[in-house]
């Protein structure tokens, strides 16, 4: 193949996004750098660099330890483990891969969902003689609860029990009796060694009786395009373009769904109605748009739209409403304070939000539930938020894009915690609403200055500070 | 299958546009921080492809150590006016009139003074809250781990094992003052793609890129290009044409050229294909010392 074709069939592939889990002992940065080194990623001089630091600092005794190449920061290699995420990439002849390596430590659950959130694949490792154990259970509960839609299931060390069928059948059996509690429907299960290379990119002879492909062949023709929301059309208006008078456009990422010219659409939360003018981009104007593209559409009427406002279909609305109930990681080291208000981000929208029940937590290794008390850090539950503005959203199971949120504190700006959304709850039921309200008659102010009070209330509302007026 | 489909390259560009949108939306002093390599090149498209029909609603910034390539500020210029970005162009003049450079001082005080050090001042003078880089996380083990927002505290320093948990596409924005956010849109793009994106689109870049016989002496082992007559006295007997091209771009003396026959984008890749050196190999200041660029980043360098 010469280097045009090459470039040319390089353009045409696409990208799967994974997420690896397991702990050190279970070989997962052997795993790593072995896809990597196997594709033929490394040079030269991060090979020689690896043998260098092998002998010196290295866990593999004769072999190169793929281990160092994973691990970038100096205080972590000091400390020989893995803190945080990190990202790699690798391509073959058929795909491009990201591979997203989070560690497998208990107190290190907020790597995986950070690791995890954006994958469309994940890989959990078990080591072939300690079988599924309360980390894989955990790592799979985690996996479900992102919505990562195909699951790999990588037995290691096969090479430690002589290559043994049942081993390997007995832990393919413990573990589907844990997706299938989980409702988790994708998952294959490989026999692999990481350290020697066994069917990790090629199918090994020491194997005779698995019949499956190599790892590497399976994540280069595992379907992923079907896993995007093609249903529902969701635009959250990111930002809004008016270059000159005559153009105004609404820029955003389509989070679900496709839309085209001459499709009839609303503004929410306004409800007015409009059809779809132009779709625009640097190349040209598109006659459709889907996710995940970032586009310009305007709109035949001139409609008020802005940032944090949502464009969809009139006969496909997302549920309307401040209040909802949603699985909440927590993820800050400050553990869980119920009287607080924070900034919660939704898409594009902002909001003051508050934690007003709190339902169950879940003991992530038993996946049994415990009574709902404030979250520590790494601790998942079911929790109910109200917002102060409006938002538009679906459950996370059926739609990624608008079903998950943050909440960030508004003292320390850390993002606390980050949502799930499960279902939408009534709002009549609710006595304290967080919605501060100016009552100006009451005030005294004068309908002289109403019009400064809008424009300072709807300055705030940008910012995620809701304030009600009466007038 | 339905024909709703993006290749890797489209699907990296809409995740681009989308942060860069995102910051100009968030942020009250947006810049974007140009080096006039190739990534800032890509980076800088996709600024423009972000708000067509519309003007990029952010200037550039360029952070000249006085000491880069002639041809890198000859094609900055030329490119900014041809594209009507608002460009500044910011230098520790401090450090240059009192005769810092790299022969003189060497890589280390050098770049601390007049890369880091101009960096944060120009960074500070214009109180800018969010800064784009062009950075990549497959360049660098520690680029690895960093997020696509940034957080640095009122001192521009990086803190690896304080950094907020990044989710989906939902990027927390919310800083105090005096603190920002360094944003790297081109986070997930390899080099590959970046060259594969220059090609496909005909995005211009600096000629260094290609191979030309230019005049070159041997330092350390690297091969530096005598750019101007700043070369000391000592190397310009040495000086011998050489047929070389450069695979980064940054100060002269500093970037180390490689031998190469390649003029065309097709030809670059194909010899980074069949390479056996790493990009920053033929970078000098990275291997100042042990996890050096982890120390710079945390000090404030990108």
């Amino acid at each position: 193949m010469d280097i045009r074709a090459f470039l040319d069939a390089d353009e045409q592939k696409d990208l799967l996004r994974l997420l690896t889990a397991g702990s050190v002992d279970d070989g997962k940065s052997t795993l790593i750098g072995r896809l990597l080194f196997d594709s033929k990623k490394l040079y030269d001089d991060q090979l020689a660099a690896l043998e260098r630091d092998s002998k010196r600092v290295g866990n593999a005794g004769d072999h190169i330890d793929y281990a160092l190449l994973l691990d970038g920061l100096k205080a972590e290699r000091e400390e020989g483990i893995t803190i945080d995420v990190a990202y790699r990439y690798f391509s073959t002849n058929r795909r491009k891969f990201i591979i997203a390596d989070t560690p497998g430590h208990e107190q290190y659950t907020r790597n995986m969902i950070t690791g995890g959130s954006t994958a469309n694949l994940a890989i959990i490792l078990v080591d072939c003689r300690t079988g599924v154990i309360t980390q894989t259970r955990r790592h799979t509960y985690l996996v479900s609860l992102l919505g990562i839609k195909h699951i790999v299931l990588a037995v290691n060390k096969m090479d430690l029990v002589d290559f043994d069928q049942k081993v390997f059948d007995n832990i393919v059996q413990d573990y589907r009796a844990l997706t299938d509690q989980l409702g988790i429907e994708d998952v294959t299960c490989f026999p692999l060694s990481a350290l020697d290379g066994d069917n990790v990119v090629e199918r090994s002879e020491r194997t005779p009786w698995y019949q499956g492909p190599a790892l590497l062949e399976f994540l280069e023709t595992v379907p992923i395009h079907a896993d995007r929301n093609f249903t529902d059309f969701r635009y959250p208006v990111q930002y809004v373009l008016r270059p000159n008078l005559d153009f105004r456009g609404f820029s955003g990422k389509v989070a679900s769904g496709v839309v085209r010219v001459g499709d009839e659409v609303v503004a929410l939360p306004s409800m007015k109605r409009s059809h779809v003018k132009s779709i625009v981009t640097y190349d040209g104007e598109l006659q459709y748009a889907f996710p995940p593209q970032s586009v310009t559409i305007t709109l035949e009427d001139e409609i008020d739209i802005s940032r944090g406002e949502m464009i969809v279909h009139p006969d496909n609305l997302p549920c309307i409403g401040r209040h909802f109930t949603t699985m909440l990681v927590w993820m800050d080291e400050e553990p869980m304070d119920t009287g607080k208000q924070f900034f919660l981000k939704h898409n594009t929208n902002t909001t003051r939000a508050s934690i007003v029940a709190l339902r169950h937590r879940v003991d992530v290794n038993t996946l049994e539930q415990k009574p709902g008390k404030p979250f520590q850090l790494n601790e998942i539950g079911q929790v109910d938020i109200l917002t102060a503005k409006t938002l538009f959203f679906d459950a996370y199971a059926k739609n990624r894009q608008t079903g998950a949120f943050i909440l960030i504190d508004p003292i320390t700006n850390n993002t606390s915690a980050v949502g799930m959304i499960l279902s939408p709850l009534d709002e009549s039921a609710l006595e304290n609403d967080i919605i501060p309200t100016l009552d100006l008659p009451k005030l005294g102010i004068s309908p002289d200055h109403y019009a400064a009070i809008d424009t300072a209330v709807r300055e705030l509302a940008r910012q995620g500070l809701e304030i009600r007026v009466i007038k | 299958m339905n024909n709703y489909h993006l290749s890797h390259l489209q699907e990296l560009e809409a995740e681009s546009i989308h942060i860069i949108r995102e910051v100009a939306a968030e942020f009250e002093n947006p810049v974007m921080l140009y080096s006039i390599g190739k990534d800032s090149s890509v980076m800088v498209r996709l600024a423009e492809k972000a708000f067509a029909p519309g003007k990029v609603p952010f200037p550039l910034m360029h952070i000249d150590s006085k000491w880069k390539f002639r041809e890198m500020i000859e094609f900055r210029d030329s490119y900014a006016k041809q594209h009507g970005w608002n460009l500044i162009v910011e230098s520790n003049m401090e450090a240059f009139n009192a005769g810092v450079g790299p022969f003189t001082h060497g890589s280390k005080v050098h770049t601390d003074l007049m890369k880091t050090k101009a960096l944060l001042d120009a960074l500070n003078k214009y109180k800018f809250d969010a800064a784009f880089g062009g950075a990549r996380r497959d360049e660098e083990k520690s680029r690895a781990k960093e997020r696509i927002f940034s957080f640095r505290d009122q001192f521009q320093q990086w803190d690896p094992k304080n950094q907020r948990p990044e989710l989906w596409d939902i990027y927390n924005a919310r800083i105090h003052k005096g603190e920002s956010i360094r944003v790297f849109p081109l986070s997930n793009w390899t080099e590959l793609d970046i060259w594969q994106y220059i090609r496909l689109e005909n995005i211009p870049i600096v000629p260094l890129y290609y191979a030309k016989e230019r005049p070159c002496v041997e330092i350390d082992g690297n091969l530096i290009m005598a750019d101007d007559d700043r070369l000391p006295e000592q190397y310009r007997p040495l000086i011998k044409p050489r047929m070389v091209r450069f695979r980064t771009l940054g100060c002269w003396p500093l970037t180390g050229a490689v031998e190469s026959n390649a003029t065309t984008i097709e030809e670059i890749v194909e010899e980074m294909m069949t390479t056996t050196k790493s990009e920053r190999t033929t970078r000098v200041i990275d291997f100042d010392q042990e996890a050096s660029m982890e120390q710079k980043k945390r000090e404030g360098y990108f």
